[in-house]
């Protein structure tokens, strides 16, 4: 018995590290890094400092970076008189920056001109000290008579700089935070009403005899592919003439709930229906016998019998939903309390389109709620799409 | 609207269908309950109070638009004077419309394909490695993000400076350091579809891949064996067992992603907005709708062109569900 577990042992061993196990699990790993480069760059980039960002590749954040930057010294209220010199004295730098000045330059065609310790002398015979922390001494015979301090061109090298500033701007001040509000406004009803209107419409679907059943459950069955482009236009004139005839807005959350509604209706029904399906036959007709009525039986049987159906459902329309553009774009005013998070982003990467340190941001919030529901319940959101999402 | 407002509607729109039924079927079962002809009609008004909300959602968000699209294809941009062809006619002239088209056929070449392939390999790889679940769990993860976050994150793998400037983009970094000239990939005709196409592989590899994992399981472990006692390579293997014996499901996949690929918009909307001749017909759509105030003859003839591309697929399903209604 013994001797059989080496043998399988050794053979597993073997199996582990055979040639052609390396050449795979190399070239999943290929694979893996390929996959996982991009999502990596962007959470990477969003803690960076927005400057820092700008001007070197994320892969470089580990590593100390040599950066050129533009200063401008302080103006004549800060000076002061001291040994017979008009002094303006101060540091380039925002707290704890950690840069180390290597070089420095006053005009933008030498940046480079002098080494720390050096004396820099300006036209007008006023002369500057810098020390690699970025104090700064400005001196001269003459008072200084200007606003405005001269300009500073540095080379500093700049050590690695991580930083929630990024989000706490994003959040609040681009307004991103009201537009995770207005998504999750939308998202929720938008998913929870299907669930409920297409529980019932499934169970009489399954359960129920009527004139029509399998004509409908045809139609439900084409409305699978039916593309959401077929509906736009027609939808919005409807959401248009109600809005004038009552006086209200056309565009507005209930308009979007109900659209959401529409468009997932016919997949919500399909695989709640699949689901209903394989359940017991003999449960129901027991039930009937002892005088429960349909809803009876929906409420005390079916509900906690479709739990996980229920689970894999809500967490496929979700997402949908959290992640649609088209409909939030179509149905909703982009005005601060209703635009919603994809297209908020959509207009950041048109007018902040190189401020990275937004863009990268903004997108990592919007992906928190739908990588959360990822890793938490990856179970049931993998089982509800190999169980045949087909969405128009 | 603040939040409170918007927080006091969403708790108030879904508490009403839940209302809906309860109300409803609670006076149901009371009336019903009395005698056996009450037993009857309540029955049949509780089939109408099942479907009802359903079936009205159902008519008015798809069956009703699907054909007032129809009929708003032969009319003029307001909907209201009768036009005949002249819309459909308008597209087949109009340059635009065939980029559109064009570009739309390679995306639906390219991308479902090479998704499905991906998915397969990955799958198989991943089998038979101890480390395979973490593996597919990262390559999945795509299929989580919506389709604008994915645009973000390729635009900054994208992202072009002048070649005076440290490439922050990776694509071009790694371009730099091999001596070439930093290029600005998405606006380069023709190539940036592909481009563009690549985003969408690299999220719908994620549900190639689960899928097939799952019907990777059936086929019999003893199969697979026997090849490899008999020698054959992994390599032969994959093409000569696993392929043939997984058809049924690369081409249900193989659908799946072609209907998703079909209505493209977001990442094109997000990337390029149809600029550099990426234009699809989603996008082409989209931009009638609301271009100059709209047209909706136009509009309507572009859905019904992104209609036609499902109607082989919808027919397929027909069929299929009808040979199960006879078993």
């Amino acid at each position: 018995m013994e001797f059989i577990q080496t043998q399988t042992g050794t053979k597993n061993l073997m199996k582990k590290f055979s040639l052609s196990s390396i050449f795979s699990q190399l070239l999943l790993l290929f694979f893996v890094i390929i996959w996982i480069i991009p999502t990596f760059g962007l959470f990477i980039s969003s803690l960076r400092d927005k400057d820092l960002l700008a001007i070197s590749g994320w892969w470089t954040s580990l590593t100390t970076t040599e950066v050129n930057e533009i200063y401008r010294m302080s103006g004549m209220e800060s000076q002061i008189e001291e040994d017979g010199f008009f002094k303006i004295k101060g540091n380039l730098f925002k707290e704890n920056s950690g840069k180390k000045i290597q070089s420095f330059g006053i005009t933008s065609k030498k940046i480079n001109e002098y080494n720390i310790g050096d004396v820099a002398i300006f036209k007008d015979k006023s002369e500057v000290f810098i020390d690699e922390d970025g104090n700064y001494e400005w001196r001269s015979k003459i008072e200084f008579k200007k606003k405005k301090g001269k300009r500073l061109f540095t080379t500093s090298l700049s050590p690695p700089a991580f930083t929630f500033e990024n989000y706490r701007e994003v959040l609040f001040k681009e307004g991103i935070g009201r537009a995770f509000v207005n998504t999750m406004a939308v998202a929720l009803p938008s998913t929870l009403i299907p669930l409920i209107i297409c529980s019932f419409f499934a169970y009489s679907l399954t359960w129920m005899k009527f004139y029509g059943r399998d004509t409908l459950l045809a139609i439900i069955i084409a409305s699978l592919v039916v593309p959401l482009q077929m509906s736009l236009i027609p939808i919005l004139t409807i959401y248009n003439d109600v809005g004038a005839l009552f006086g209200v807005a056309a565009k507005s959350y209930p308009g979007v709930w109900m659209a959401h509604t529409g468009f997932g209706l016919a997949s919500t029904t399909f695989l709640l229906r699949n689901f209903l399906k394989s359940l017991p036959n003999e449960m129901m007709e027991a039930a009937k016998v002892d005088g429960a009525s349909h809803y009876d039986i929906f409420l005390r049987i079916i509900i906690p019998l479709s739990i996980p159906a229920f689970a894999s459902i809500f967490i496929l329309q979700f997402l949908w939903c959290w992640n649609d553009l088209l409909v939030g774009l179509v149905f909703l005013d982009q005005v601060p309390s209703e635009i919603i998070l994809t297209a908020k982003l959509k207009e950041l990467l048109g007018s902040r389109g190189e401020n990275w340190e937004i863009l990268t941001t903004g997108a990592f919030v919007s992906m928190t709620v739908p990588l959360f529901i990822f890793f938490a319940l990856q179970r049931y959101f993998i089982r509800g799409l190999v169980a045949g999402s087909v969405k128009g | 609207m603040t939040i409170l407002n918007l927080l006091f509607i969403v708790f108030l729109g879904i508490l009403l269908f839940i209302a809906y039924f309860h109300i409803s079927n609670y006076i149901l079962d009371i009336y019903g309950n009395k005698t056996l002809k009450r037993y009857n009609i309540e029955n049949s008004i509780r089939v109408i109070v099942f479907i009802a909300p359903a079936f009205i959602v159902l008519f008015v968000f798809i069956l009703y638009p699907v054909f007032e699209t129809i009929r708003l294809s032969f009319y003029d941009k307001f909907g209201r004077e009768f036009v005949g062809l002249y819309n459909y006619k308008w597209a087949i002239n109009d340059p635009e419309f065939r980029r559109s088209i064009l570009n739309n056929l390679v995306w639906l070449l390219v991308v479902p394909t090479l998704s499905t392939f991906f998915g397969l390999v990955i799958a198989n790889l991943a089998d038979r490695i101890w480390w395979g679940s973490i593996a597919k769990s990262i390559i999945f993860m795509p299929m989580a993000i919506s389709f604008v976050g994915a645009g973000v994150i390729w635009k900054f793998i994208y992202e072009y400076r002048g070649p005076e400037n440290t490439q922050i983009g990776l694509l071009n970094a790694i371009i730099v350091s091999f001596g070439y000239e930093p290029q600005a990939w998405l606006t380069i005709p023709m190539w940036n579809n592909f481009f563009l196409m690549a985003i969408m592989i690299w999220i719908q590899t994620g549900l190639a891949l689960v899928i097939f994992s799952a019907a990777l399981r059936s086929i019999p472990k003893e199969m697979l064996e026997a090849a490899r006692i008999d020698g054959a390579s992994e390599l032969k293997i994959f093409f000569s067992i696993i392929i043939p014996y997984l058809e049924q499901t690369i081409l249900v996949i193989w659908t799946l992603i072609t209907i998703i690929v079909l209505r493209i918009f977001d990442i094109i909307f997000a990337m390029t907005n149809g600029e550099w001749q990426t234009g699809v017909l989603a996008n082409l759509m989209y931009d009638w709708m609301f271009r100059g105030g709209g047209d909706s003859g136009r509009g309507s003839v572009l859905a019904i062109v992104i209609m036609i591309g499902v109607i082989p697929i919808l027919a397929w399903n027909l069929y299929k569900h009808r040979q199960e209604q006879k078993i």
